[in-house]
């Protein structure tokens, strides 16, 4: 496994090549306090071309921040960094992981050729309204990552519906695809239920949803 | 070691006019300075005034930096307080962070209020200040005995001095813009210009001020490079935004606030305003707050008007006491 270093404004962040090959890569992004596993997981195999992982700030081997800052829109930022790596991809993100592969592929719709969301740690973050405000003070922890500040901030940002559909809406718009988005998981927090309701949502199991944009 | 007057060491010299901006009339620098470590990130943080009167915090706006109280702060030092503020990360003299977000700023103010273990201490905030403020006393707030918030009330339009915060704007463009931002921010260095250069820069975001007290400004938030001046703060750091915040959540949540509070209103719209009207704010007052809208006063409040404002802040917290 090859490990390449890419720098997010001062983050240095791990991009991890799980698979080599020609053809369209799959970025896999990982859930809230996980890492990129350290072999292609057995559900991902019959992808046809390479495989990457990105580990996000804080999180495997990239950086850990001083006195955290975390949010969602700055992880969108580290898959994009991944994502002018490998010019295009096949996004799919476990939890924390889908709701940035969300983010990205309204963001960079030419260049998401499909997002798979997928159940996984961070899904739901902080629910669809703010809650009581509060100072989160992580436990330092016994030091390296996942980073205590990430575990902390990115289990409590605000995950509105209507801003989770804004961004499908604008892959819908601006991407090409017909189903830009695909939504194989359990668990549906607000956001994700109103994005599984929007016309360009596919629901489907995820063997189905890799074949699917590996044809794109 | 010869200094600039924001404290750095010179690596070139003042000219006799850079010498001349840094003066200004009624502006006095901190009477003390020293650095607080927020989870190893380090802060500047400035003192006005006698250490063992009552403590008052004050909070900059975004984009701003603790020097843009020169004038106010010293205006309440000599009547009787220890006034206290701190250069918000990424701003002055404070460490450029990885990351910037509200819940760290809430957290850095926190460490500072720590560090000055005098609370309950009374809260004075300008602008996003005033905001996070509004947080930190939600949160913590055996720490407050009294607030008051400087044109930073929030109104329906999301401010524009706060990055990535209240704003739901979802443009391709916008998206695009910051994205593209983020990518070129790790190599980024500010432009290099004359002092009086900044602060012509500066008065379009700040119409209402004068060049004399932007070329001050300059001279504590800026420092001189061999090659001309750049302001201190992070080039990262970039108005504007988007992130999934409501506005309307913070008016709703203003109504919570449990201490004595009074809030200033500008009523001269300018491009860092947040055109927060009366009318839109007082079904959102907690019970006994005081609002004042302030006829012909932009958004710097205290800036424009440090006297009036002093007057006000000193008088409410007279009858607070």
């Amino acid at each position: 496994m090859r490990v390449e270093r890419l720098r997010h404004v001062k983050v240095e962040l791990a991009l991890h090549t799980l698979r080599d090959g020609p053809g369209r890569a799959l970025l896999l992004l990982h859930g809230l306090g996980e890492r990129t596993p350290a072999s292609v997981p057995a559900e991902l195999a019959a992808w046809p071309g390479p495989i990457h992982g990105l580990d996000f700030t804080g999180h495997g081997q990239s950086t850990i921040p001083r006195g955290g800052g975390y949010t969602c829109e700055v992880l969108m930022g580290d898959a994009d960094t991944a994502l002018r790596h490998l010019k295009q991809a096949t996004v799919v993100g476990r939890g924390l992981g889908a709701y940035v592969a969300l983010l990205l592929a309204g963001a960079r719709p030419a260049d998401v050729r499909g997002a798979i969301l997928r159940d996984g740690l961070g899904l739901a973050g902080g629910g669809a309204t703010p809650g009581t405000a509060t100072i989160p003070f992580p436990n330092p922890g016994a030091g390296g990552t996942p980073d205590p500040f990430a575990l902390a901030e990115l289990s409590r940002d605000v995950r509105p519906p209507d801003y989770a559909t804004a961004f499908l809406r604008q892959a819908n718009e601006l991407s090409g695809l017909e189903r830009p988005v695909s939504v194989c998981a359990a668990e549906r927090p607000d956001w994700l239920a109103a994005v599984a309701k929007e016309p360009g949502t596919l629901e489907t199991p995820l063997d189905e949803a890799l074949r699917h944009y590996a044809r794109v | 070691m010869v200094r600039a007057p924001g404290g750095d060491p010179l690596s070139a010299p003042l000219t006799p006019e850079e010498e001349a901006a840094a003066r200004f009339p009624g502006a006095r620098r901190p009477d003390r300075q020293r650095f607080v470590s927020s989870q190893g990130l380090r802060l500047a943080v400035s003192e006005w005034g006698d250490a063992s009167a009552p403590a008052i915090l004050l909070a900059h706006g975004g984009f701003d930096f603790a020097g843009t109280f020169d004038v106010f702060a010293p205006l309440l030092a000599d009547a009787g307080h220890r006034v206290v503020s701190w250069d918000q990360r990424g701003h002055g003299d404070s460490e450029h962070a990885e990351l910037y977000s509200w819940d760290a700023d809430v957290r850095d103010m926190l460490a500072v209020l720590d560090s000055i273990r005098a609370d309950p201490l009374i809260l004075i905030g300008h602008s996003k200040g005033g905001a996070i403020s509004t947080h930190l006393i939600q949160a913590a707030p055996d720490r407050v005995r009294a607030f008051v918030n400087l044109d930073g009330i929030p109104s329906h339009k999301p401010p524009p001095d706060v990055a990535d915060h209240e704003r739901t704007r979802l443009l391709a463009r916008e998206l695009s813009g910051w994205l593209e931002h983020r990518e070129k921010a790790g190599s980024k260095v500010r432009r290099s210009d004359t002092l009086d250069g900044l602060a012509r820069r500066r008065q379009r975001m700040n119409p209402r001020l004068s060049l004399e007290w932007l070329r001050y400004l300059a001279t504590v938030g800026a420092r001189k490079d061999p090659d001309g001046w750049r302001w201190k703060i992070d080039p990262a750091l970039r108005p504007g935004g988007f992130g999934p915040w409501r506005a309307t959540w913070s008016m709703a949540r203003f109504a919570s606030l449990p201490v004595p509070l009074l809030g200033l209103l500008a009523t001269e719209s300018e491009p860092m305003g947040w055109d927060t009207q009366p009318d839109e704010v007082r079904p959102y007052l907690p019970t006994g707050a005081r609002v004042v809208a302030l006829p012909g006063v932009g958004h710097f409040v205290h800036v424009e008007q440090p006297r009036r404002v002093a007057d006000l802040v000193l008088e409410f917290l007279g009858e607070v006491a």
